[in-house]
């Protein structure tokens, strides 16, 4: 269908908007403002969010992405604009997350003349990109739209940046567009081996310890039901990793708790005693694992992921299915005996009940002292019916939070799992919450990652949005503080922190918000900040020397379980 | 154990697809032995040959990172075992050495090289061989003096009866079939 010559900008808007896009987070600059021409007469249709920097539009695009389960945009100028994105992008390659990143670029004819601005973009971003493009002519720009969000959204999502040259932007073309369905080098959902998934089946129902781990990738490919059904039929206990949080309801008698370094006990000692471990959309990271050479040696593994590059990248699996997590654990279900494993289940008694005892119900339910991140977390999900996405960033704040909020719907977490990014949780939670408006935005955040991007706030302000900050505020860089207590001798090298009165600078933004400093005023604060329709900042007082437990030592082997400075789990 | 693995890797041809595929060796720390570029029988497709030192379970690793880019159609490995490879090298000698000595034109035949230039100056000698037949002419000439010496990346073929790449083709053909029914049925 061709209509009538118009700029490679507008065609660059009329492409995003012809991909379904509603939202871009943004900053303008030199080599942009042609787009940014061209948007001014398209906001009642492409809503522009201004971001305060530009590692922020990444983040909040990730954030978006996330929770909604769509492709998030950022649109940035051209060198510091660019390459500010970096951690952003990373961030996205490393927890799969769909993005699309377009920046500007000098003018084609200036490329390599070390102009103004010129960053060599594709370069850069090569090594954490899923795909990248330079577009230097204006016909090329639908076409290179149109693949960057099939990119970006299919198979394993990832990001994808497109660099657009200043001459493609002001250049003319005729408009048509047509969408991304196939490229010969690229397929994102691969026929799925029978003889694979009845391998498979073979091993589950054989199986008199069965374990699953869930990953994210269980929520990018909707696999909520099926993931549900086949651990009903055969009655098979769910461990999550980080990434994979409320793809199962928190309270639902099969899910056992999150695996991993700060993860629950069960979960670890069921992991090196089950006979079959199903991994579905997860990718073994060391974080998970520990030491590989002892991580689940007993087991039989089944593999089943997007990406056949996993496959016995870290772990060996004994059946690996590639092929998407929906499909295949629908044709798993279809092939598994109902089954009863009480003896099995019953095994999680014991390490539940020293953990809750060794961990829980001092973190979660102190009578005296200082707060804990622990209890503040779960009285802030209980507070929101448990209903609540919550956001983190990095550090304590982010095992804490994360063990201790419940979920009762998927899509409800959203954290720097791959790159551990500090300044990830603001603007992250900025996009959660404009991704999902009719959802309560919980970010827990630290000290230290709050002031890594604290200039979002002046995005809330702008835009006006809801989001609600608790602040886990112990003046201390809390996660980095622990490993020097526990392992650095109590050096505490550069992790105490000096803050500011951060009421009096929400005050500045206009953003309602208390101090916290009592067990006895805490579920009042956290109702007044939930009832309130307008962003919130609670400054929550924690305990210094509060710590994460359980953990299990960097590169220790995952039963190797400490419960707190002297104990170890036996 | 650590070994010579021929790697093979056939891409679109576009922009940036070697620093896409080099940068996955670097990430792991293997130094790329050598590396040849150029476009495959089938039109449109570049076929990279490269060889690298390393071990059996990094090298399928690598391969499957590097097939993993979206303009990367297949990547596959090998041993000098399953293939028939060769390289060339070229020698530049003194002409003057050469007709002095008788010695140097019993070498040349003896590896089976040939003069492909000669003027009052300087000889080009070339060979073709593997590595180690082209170094053992190259320690023969050094006495009497080589003025430049170069030696191309490996090329290969393989020594099995299917073209893995071109039942991948038709694969891709199929699927693009399948997804354009898909779309007509819509």
């Amino acid at each position: 269908m061709i209509d009538e010559k118009i700029t490679g900008a507008e065609a660059l808007i009329k492409s995003l908007l012809a991909e379904g896009v509603d939202t871009v987070f943004g900053y303008p600059g030199g080599a942009i403002i042609p787009v940014y021409d061209v948007l001014y007469g398209y906001t009642d249709k492409l809503r522009h969010i201004l971001v305060r920097h530009e590692q922020a539009a990444t983040h909040a695009a990730q954030g978006y992405a996330r929770v909604t389960g769509r492709v998030g945009v950022a649109l940035v100028t051209s060198g510091p604009g660019a390459t500010n994105t970096i951690t952003g992008i990373t961030d996205a390659l490393m927890d799969s997350t769909p993005m699309v990143v377009i920046s500007g670029q000098t003018d084609s004819r200036g490329l390599g003349t070390d102009a103004f601005q010129e960053t060599d973009v594709i370069g850069i971003t090569q090594p954490v990109t899923k795909w990248n493009y330079q577009v230097r002519r204006a016909e090329d720009i639908p076409w290179a739209v149109s693949r960057a969000f099939y990119i970006a959204s299919s198979g394993r999502p990832g990001p994808v940046v497109l660099d657009v040259t200043k001459d493609a932007q002001n250049g003319k073309l005729d408009w048509a567009y047509e969408k991304c369905n196939y490229i010969r080098s690229y397929d994102p959902d691969p026929e799925i081996s029978s003889l694979a998934v009845s391998e498979a089946a073979d091993l589950i129902n054989g199986a008199a310890r069965p374990l699953i781990i869930a990953g994210r990738g269980v929520m990018i490919s909707q696999a909520e039901n099926e993931l549900l059904a086949l651990a009903e039929k055969a009655d098979i206990p769910v461990i999550n990793t980080l990434l994979g949080l409320s793809t199962i309801p928190s309270d639902h008698r099969l899910y056992k708790g999150m695996a991993g370094m700060h993860g629950n006990i069960g979960a670890n000692v069921a992991t090196n005693a089950c006979d079959v471990l199903i991994a579905v959309g997860m990718r073994f990271d060391d974080r998970v694992t520990g030491d590989c050479e002892t991580y689940a040696r007993q087991a039989k593994i089944v593999h089943i992921d997007i990406d056949p590059s996993e496959f016995n990248k870290n772990i060996h699996s004994h059946v690996s299915i590639l092929g998407d997590a929906k499909k295949v654990l629908g044709q798993l279900v279809g092939l598994v005996g109902e089954a009863r494993h009480d003896e099995w289940l019953a095994t999680f008694e014991r390490p539940d009940a020293v953990e809750y005892e060794k961990v829980i119900r001092d973190e979660v339910f102190p009578t005296e002292g200082m707060l804990n991140m622990g209890e503040v977390a779960r009285r802030v999900s209980e507070a929101s019916g448990n209903k609540a996405v919550l956001v983190t960033d990095v550090g304590q704040n982010q095992m804490l939070s994360s063990r201790y909020f419940k979920f009762s719907e998927s899509r409800s977490i959203v954290t720097s799992g791959g790159l551990g990014t500090m300044g990830f949780g603001l603007p992250a939670a900025i996009g959660a919450k404009i991704g999902a408006p009719d959802r309560q935005v919980c970010l827990f955040v630290g000290d230290g990652g709050l002031q890594m991007t604290v200039q979002e706030l002046g995005t809330i302000l702008e835009y006006k949005v809801p989001v609600k900050i608790i602040l886990l505020n112990n003046n201390f860089l809390g996660m980095v503080r622990q490993w020097q207590e526990l392992f650095y001798n109590e050096h505490y090298s550069q992790t105490p922190m000096v803050n500011p009165d951060y009421v009096t600078l929400c005050k500045a933004y206009g953003i309602p918000a208390e101090d916290v400093t009592d067990r006895a005023g805490l579920d009042d604060a956290i109702r007044r900040m939930l009832e309130s329709p307008t962003a919130y900042l609670l400054n929550v007082q924690i305990k210094p020397n509060n710590m994460v437990f359980p953990m299990i030592p960097a590169g220790a082997s995952i039963d190797n379980i400490l419960l707190n400075s002297n104990e170890r789990y036996n | 154990m650590n070994k010579l693995y021929t790697v093979t890797v056939f891409t679109e041809n576009r922009v940036g697809l070697l620093n896409q595929i080099s940068i996955i060796f670097t990430r792991r720390c293997l130094n790329i032995e050598s590396l040849s570029v150029s476009p495959s029988s089938i039109p449109g497709i570049h076929k990279f040959t490269i060889t690298v030192w390393s071990d059996r379970p990094t090298i399928a690793k690598v391969t499957k990172q590097i097939e993993k880019r979206i303009e990367v159609l297949r990547s596959f490995f090998y041993t000098d075992d399953e293939l028939v490879y060769q390289e060339i090298a070229l020698y530049k000698v003194p002409t003057e050495q050469l007709l002095d000595e008788k010695e140097l034109e019993k070498i040349i035949r003896r590896y089976n090289a040939r003069i492909l230039e000669m003027d009052r100056k300087f000889t080009v000698i070339e060979m073709t061989g593997h590595s180690d037949e082209t170094s053992a002419l190259f320690n023969d000439l050094k006495k009497y003096g080589i003025l430049q010496f170069v030696r191309s990346g490996r090329v290969a073929v393989t020594k099995t009866d299917e073209e893995l790449l071109n039942m991948y083709l038709e694969n891709q053909e199929k699927r693009l079939e399948r997804i354009e029914q898909q779309c007509n049925n819509q």
